[in-house]
């Protein structure tokens, strides 16, 4: 232990019954007390909570400490209960209320115990369990008091006024301003990790892809990662250069959009309509490069379902001229118009504790002094051989996150160019090998919204045993909720779209 | 800003370009869709997009309608913020329990004479989501559907050759709706 009293995440999976087989980070099955103790390194800020899942009988957590170690601690759950991590650590409040609807994992002393994802719909409850029960009673939601003089709630959704998913958010608002929002989710839940359960691996991987539509990239990314991790196999060179400018060209396509749909909605519709026609753009190079606009199912494991050719090559060179020569001049526009700033600037303030404390990951994070990208820790290849800045800001107001958007088009920019330019030749894809027994991997990778998490075990026949993905927005939702109160509801889609959490990535 | 708006005047518009393939098809399809539009509904066609469950992909495509290349509202077609402002209902995703009865409500409070658009492969029959324990189906499973438009997700061109394809089932024939 390198300090008193503050164990290393390392020493904590050494000391206990460690997994064999769970690459590339390790997994161990601890005792209670270490899970506490593990728990106590949460509350205390020391380390981050990078996810929370449940099996049968079984909660695991993915940690990262301070020393940038990664690890998974799992817990066997007597009777179905374990001691909760929400009651001292608030990030992992909706995991464990997730988990709770999904297995019966009852959290001891979770101080929210309302269902989450289990809207009493479904005809059964605990659906991943090992033996599911009877259909929950469909109750009315009980949503968080405010209670002070005058205030009045204002209900929207699920259903929304714009092209969006559907959600609900309770506002309390007194006057004008938001005294407390409380979102409400779940209504696009598919059931993902359960039809995965049994899948085989291709299945999987299409369902991955359909996690959430705008980061189908990454999604696919995450998920062919974590099999080729527990399998052992290094996909071909040129596969994983490929995936990269896949992954950058889809920042790109939902960066300039966001920037866009945000100026939007501060009524100011020239920067959206140009902006749409750059992600516009984007759209169509990838779909003459790689064959679909968003270049759904084009990552698979074992590589790239598509190489580049020539033609491809250009469309994607040309697309990185033209954004070159128009973005700067939108870029000069969004900065010196006055009564645009006035909207974005010191609105929706996202405090860096509680960036820090939620492990918020992408712009969120970044806007408000987390210093973390995936690319570059825990890194992957090919991006150790990139030169790439990660933008951080300290504001953490909508202004901060659409430049660290703005930062991040121009980065991708540039290693969309530098990839082009180092993309070696060979073969795109390796068979996959069946698996001798049981095999568990890991991966995280860097979405447009932040980093993904994976996690999957493979059994011995080749097929899905378990898969658990973790949306960047578990952990941004919340924070949303913080960052519009004391802000005006008008201002509401306005922060709400600089966090772009998504729907269907959390619902899953 | 005074130089970019200056710029746009004098910069041909982007949608009349027509260099490559696609932006031919999106002129056929403008004109195809003009004539139909303007003789049934006198140029306006009003759509209130539903997300039943879906992954946000068909959501994305719907968005680039609006963009500069595909300008759906010069046909007269709106996205409107409100069922009770709808002509068409344009529903995507399998449709998840949690949806189903936010969905049924919607259609209600949609005026008659209405439409309802299947968008994308899942909105058919659940897609690659069928069977699981959280989702009903397809739309037509909860409400009636007077038209499909396949795709994961369908890109922008396709959606408006489907609307055509709307407008032409729709010339005599009453929408299937009715509550």
């Amino acid at each position: 232990m390198s300090r008193k009293n503050i164990p290393a995440l390392a020493d904590l999976i050494e000391a206990d019954r460690q997994v064999e087989h769970h690459a590339p980070w390790r997994r161990a099955v601890v005792a209670p007390k270490t899970w506490n103790l593990a728990v106590e390194q949460l509350a205390a800020g020391r380390w981050s909570l990078l996810g929370l899942w449940g099996e049968p009988d079984k909660v695991h957590m993915a940690l990262l400490d301070e020393a940038q170690t990664i690890g998974v601690i799992s817990l066997d759950c007597r009777g179905g209960r374990y001691p909760s991590v929400g009651q001292h650590h608030p990030p992992a409040l909706r995991l464990e209320r997730a988990a709770a609807d999904l297995f019966g994992l009852a959290p001891q002393g979770l101080p929210d115990t309302r269902r989450w994802l289990d809207h009493g719909q479904w005809g059964i409850s605990h659906p991943l369990a090992a033996r599911p029960g009877g259909p929950a009673a469909a109750s009315s939601y009980r949503f968080l008091a405010a209670e002070g003089e005058s205030l009045h709630q204002i209900p929207v959704g699920p259903v929304h006024a714009g092209i969006i998913e559907p959600g609900h958010f309770r506002f309390t608002a007194g006057g004008e301003t938001v005294v407390r929002l409380e979102e409400r989710l779940g209504y696009v839940h598919k059931g993902i990790e359960g039809l995965m359960q049994g899948a085989s691996i291709d299945r999987a991987a299409k369902l991955a892809g359909r996690t959430s539509g705008d980061s189908t990239v990454a999604y696919s990314l995450a998920f062919a990662r974590a099999v080729e991790a527990a399998l052992g196999i290094t996909p071909p060179g040129r596969a994983i250069w490929l995936r990269a400018l896949m992954a950058e060209l889809e920042r790109l396509a939902n960066h300039l959009g966001d920037i866009g749909a945000i100026c939007n909605d501060a009524a100011f519709a020239i920067m959206h309509a140009h902006c749409g026609v750059l992600r516009e753009r984007v759209l169509r190079a990838a779909d003459a490069a790689f064959g679909h606009r968003l270049m759904r199912d084009r990552i698979v494991p074992g590589g790239t379902a598509s190489d580049l050719d020539e033609a491809g090559t250009s469309a994607i060179r040309s697309l990185v001229a033209e954004i070159r020569r128009r973005f700067p001049h939108l870029v000069e526009l969004y900065d010196n118009t006055a009564s645009l700033q006035d909207r974005t600037v010191a609105t929706g303030r996202l405090k860096g504790e509680l960036a820090r404390q939620y492990a918020a990951g992408g712009y969120v994070g970044r806007a408000s002094g987390r210093d973390f990208d995936a690319r570059r820790m825990p890194g992957y290849a090919p991006y150790d051989e990139l030169a790439f800045d990660v933008p951080v800001l300290q504001e953490g107001d909508v202004n901060a996150r659409v430049w660290i958007r703005v930062r991040e088009v121009e980065q991708s920019l540039s290693l969309a160019e530098q990839i082009l330019g180092r993309l070696p030749a060979g073969p795109t894809l390796v068979d996959l090998a069946a698996p001798e027994g049981p095999r568990e991997g890991m991966a995280l990778v860097e979405g447009f919204r932040g980093d993904i998490l994976a996690w999957l075990r493979i059994g011995e026949d080749g097929l899905i045993e378990r898969c658990h993905l973790r949306d960047p927005s578990w952990f941004q939702w919340p924070l949303l909720e913080a960052a519009i109160e004391g802000n005006i509801v008008a201002d509401f889609p306005l922060c709400n779209k600089s966090f772009n959490c998504s729907y269907s990535g959390h619902d899953l | 800003m005074r130089k970019l708006l200056f710029e746009s005047l004098i910069r041909p518009p982007l949608t009349e370009r027509a260099p490559q393939a696609s932006d031919a098809a999106v002129d056929e399809l403008a004109r195809a869709l003009d004539g139909m539009a303007r003789r049934k509904l006198g140029r306006s066609l009003s759509i209130r997009a539903v997300d039943a469950g879906s992954c946000n992909g068909c959501e994305l495509e719907m968005h680039a309608l609006n963009n500069a290349f595909y300008d759906i509202e010069r046909f007269g077609f709106r996205f409107v913020a409100s069922p009770r402002h709808a002509d068409v209902l344009m529903v995507t995703g399998p449709v998840t329990k949690n949806m189903r009865e936010a969905l049924k409500r919607t259609f209600e409070a949609t005026p008659n004479p209405k439409w309802v658009v299947a968008l994308g492969d899942c909105a058919k029959d659940g897609g690659c989501f069928a069977g699981s324990y959280a989702v009903v189906g397809g739309v037509s499973d909860v409400v009636p559907v007077d038209l499909h438009i396949p795709g994961c997700p369908p890109p922008p061109i396709d959606i408006l050759k489907g609307l055509i394809a709307l407008l032409d089932g729709a010339n005599g024939k009453a929408p299937t709706a009715k509550v």
